[in-house]
């Protein structure tokens, strides 16, 4: 026993949604505020439900979008007000997303199709339409609802029997997890983002090394950031195997929140910012485990391999598996090179890309389109290279066209897409063909991940954009040189 | 979801770690609205490969997988759950699952089993140089056996006990159903709904 009573952010809000305390050999029933549904993780849950007679619990506390395998290419009919199904050429997908127009009608759920106003991914709308909010537990049928925890929530991945438990139930049956601090000290240079901090982190800790654990990011770098780069870390917690991450919520995030359609309003507003505020970690608590990373020595970082730990500083070089001691980290590397086509010894800036990919719920929101649309102002993309932009919701799309980013990224010979997961993932016609090589803004580099075959190295939008204009993965200091053609 | 007690079957080396869930079932593959027939997308992009561990005749009727550490990492697809056990797995033995993996097969009822690496290793072993090996994995008893060697693994009493009584998760919560309404009662006002208002 510690001597100690303060809790956890974490604590704090686990605490919050305890309906049921488990006896020791059960678990806790946990309470969920928030669950976002999407046409891929969902059709088999709806079905048990009818199976079993039962109704959606609560569907005011429901919201589903199309995003996992909608194209990008569609064109809306001005005189409609979502795309025309009849856009998604491929059967199977197509069935999938009426499916969930079917069960949404059926079972009474919020739902914006393809070409809505608000449809996007889903952990773009949620946030943006101010639904995800301190303090709340969020889940949804995707790894990447730690994008949430940027908040101050604690939201997490789900699978699919957990998506019809929520459904039917609104708590699922869960062990508290335990906790990490992930301390990022000091301050990033100019040209070093969020994206860059989360991947160091899992190259420090591993794609293992946060199973078990709820990840919280604190310190000076991390409280400097905005929302969207907070959102940005929190995504790829599950990159290190940890379900949730979280950040506390502090003056940003209430600022972010602020006016946007589901945040509380007058008395509501007051009384919520005052709950808020309690949440941070208290400064007696513990946790299970710390790590610290400094980032003043943070530089551009991309992926070399086949999973997001195997990622360096983009001034190194293709590792020699040879010079890894652990034999099975070796054996992964060996593998991972082969599949990528790489040499040991190849310096990083000098793998040549043929496709730039920027968008996904990792960096498809409007500070990473903006970001991405700076540095290629005034340049274009190289020739052999293809650049998609795919925003992450119409919303963000809107927007970006309003502050004349579209033609910036089409002045420079980049795809304007409409919004939806794409190529992060390949559901829809956006996939890398075999051997095809990309610097992706998304999270997952696995081997087939946006194509069979394709080979990915994850990046900042920042490095994307620098890559896209100079056809090798460079950061946009190497555009200031001069050497770009 | 049947109950499971003891399984034995042809064990599968598989010699890889990081096995995430899109090599499990690539997401070309996830576009079925069933629980059925994701057999067709498991390890897809390896199956190409005949010298693939499941292109190999003596293990192609396997029934218990026998991984590398940290298997199931990534995306929260239960479709990798459904593809191996639609394919005819039983039980996947790893020293270390990722979390939601694990989850999911819990509520499948495919048995996650976690040994030490070095148990691990022995089985490969055993199984490479004996293709066709049946491996015996006992839930009541926590082991898991090839030929004379047993080994013990590790598994949350919790589902351990849901596995072997064959239970519903959702009947179970539901037993708590007025539980949950005095929790919904008290939730503060501020938290938000879904239902449509203004600007959105």
């Amino acid at each position: 026993m510690t001597a100690t009573t303060g809790r956890t952010l974490a604590e704090k809000v686990w605490d919050a949604h305890v309906v049921r305390r488990g006896d020791g050999a059960e678990p806790d029933v946990l309470y969920i505020d928030l669950h976002l549904v999407h046409e891929v993780t969902s059709p088999q849950a709806f079905d048990g439900l009818r199976l079993a007679g039962r109704p959606v619990r609560r569907p005011d506390l429901t919201i589903a979008t199309e995003d996992h395998n909608v194209p990008t290419t569609w064109t809306l009919d001005p005189s409609r007000k979502s795309a025309d199904i009849e856009a998604i050429e491929d059967p199977v997908s197509r069935t999938q997303v009426s499916t969930l127009r079917k069960n949404c009608e059926e079972f009474g759920v919020r739902l914006h199709p393809m070409g809505d106003a608000e449809q996007g991914i889903v952990h773009v709308i949620g946030p943006q339409l101010g639904l995800t909010q301190p303090g709340m537990t969020v889940v949804c049928g995707d790894s990447h609802t730690s994008t949430h925890g940027a908040f101050g929530a604690m939201a997490f991945g789900i699978g699919t029997s957990e998506v019809e438990h929520v459904l039917a139930t609104q708590t699922l049956p869960l062990r508290p997890f335990k906790t990490m601090a992930v301390n990022v000290t000091g301050k990033l240079r100019p040209g070093v983002t969020a994206k860059d901090i989360i991947l160091a982190v899992i190259a420090k800790i591993g794609t293992g090394g946060g199973q078990g654990y709820v990840l919280e990011y604190r310190g000076e770098a991390i409280e400097s950031l905005s929302m969207e780069a907070r959102m940005t870390i929190c995504n790829m917690s599950i990159e290190a195997g940890a379900r949730a991450g979280m950040i506390a919520p502090d003056e940003t995030t209430f600022e972010y929140l602020k006016g946007r359609p589901h945040a509380p309003q007058g008395a509501d507003w007051d009384e919520a910012v005052a709950a808020w505020r309690a949440l941070p970690t208290d400064d007696d608590a513990e946790f299970d485990t710390e790590v610290e990373i400094n980032a003043d020595e943070l530089t551009p970082f991309v992926t070399w391999g086949t999973n997001p730990g195997q990622g360096l500083p983009l001034s190194e070089s293709v590792p020699d598996p040879e010079q890894i001691a652990d034999e099975t980290a070796r054996y992964s590397a060996e593998k991972a090179l082969a599949y990528m086509d790489l040499k040991p010894g190849t310096p990083l800036r000098e793998i040549a890309v043929d496709t730039v990919f920027l968008g996904s719920c990792t960096n498809g929101r409007i500070e990473d389109l903006r970001a991405a649309a700076d540095v290629l102002a005034g340049h274009k993309v190289a020739d052999g290279v293809r650049m998609l932009v795919v925003p992450g919701s119409m919303r963000v799309r809107k927007l970006a066209e309003e502050e004349g980013l579209d033609k910036v990224f089409l002045d420079a010979g980049a795809e304007w897409r409409q919004a939806g997961c794409s190529m992060c993932l390949g559901m829809n016609p956006d996939q890398l063909t075999p051997g095809e090589r990309s610097a992706s803004t998304s999270n997952r580099n696995f081997e087939g991940r946006q194509g069979k075959g394709g080979r990915t190295h994850l990046v900042s939008p920042l490095v994307a954009a620098a890559t896209a204009v100079r056809g090798t993965l460079s950061s946009p200091e190497d555009l200031l040189a001069g050497s770009d053609q | 979801m049947e109950p499971f007690t003891q399984h034995t079957g042809v064990g599968v080396p598989l010699r890889r770690s990081n096995v995430d869930t899109d090599q499990i079932i690539p997401a070309v593959y996830l576009k079925r609205v069933t629980r059925t027939g994701f057999e067709d997308g498991l390890f897809a992009a390896w199956r190409g490969d005949e010298t693939f561990v499941l292109n190999q005749d003596a293990f192609r009727g396997g029934s218990v997988l026998v991984a590398g550490p940290d298997f199931g990492t990534g995306s929260s697809r239960e479709h990798a759950v459904w593809a191996l056990m639609n394919y005819g797995f039983r039980a996947v033995i790893s020293s270390r699952f990722a979390d939601i993996f694990r989850g999911n097969s819990g509520k499948q009822g495919l048995l996650a089993a976690e040994c030490e690496q070095s148990d691990v290793e022995q089985l490969w072993k055993i199984l490479e140089n004996d293709p066709g090996t049946e491996v015996t994995v006992d839930l009541r008893e926590k082991t898991v056996t090839a030929k004379d060697f047993t080994a013990s693994f590790r598994i949350d009493d919790y589902t351990r006990w849901r596995l072997l009584e064959g239970l519903d998760d959702i009947a179970l919560t539901l037993r708590y159903a007025d539980d949950i309404e005095a929790f919904e009662r008290s939730r503060p006002s501020y938290k938000p709904t879904t239902t449509p208002v203004a600007g959105a």
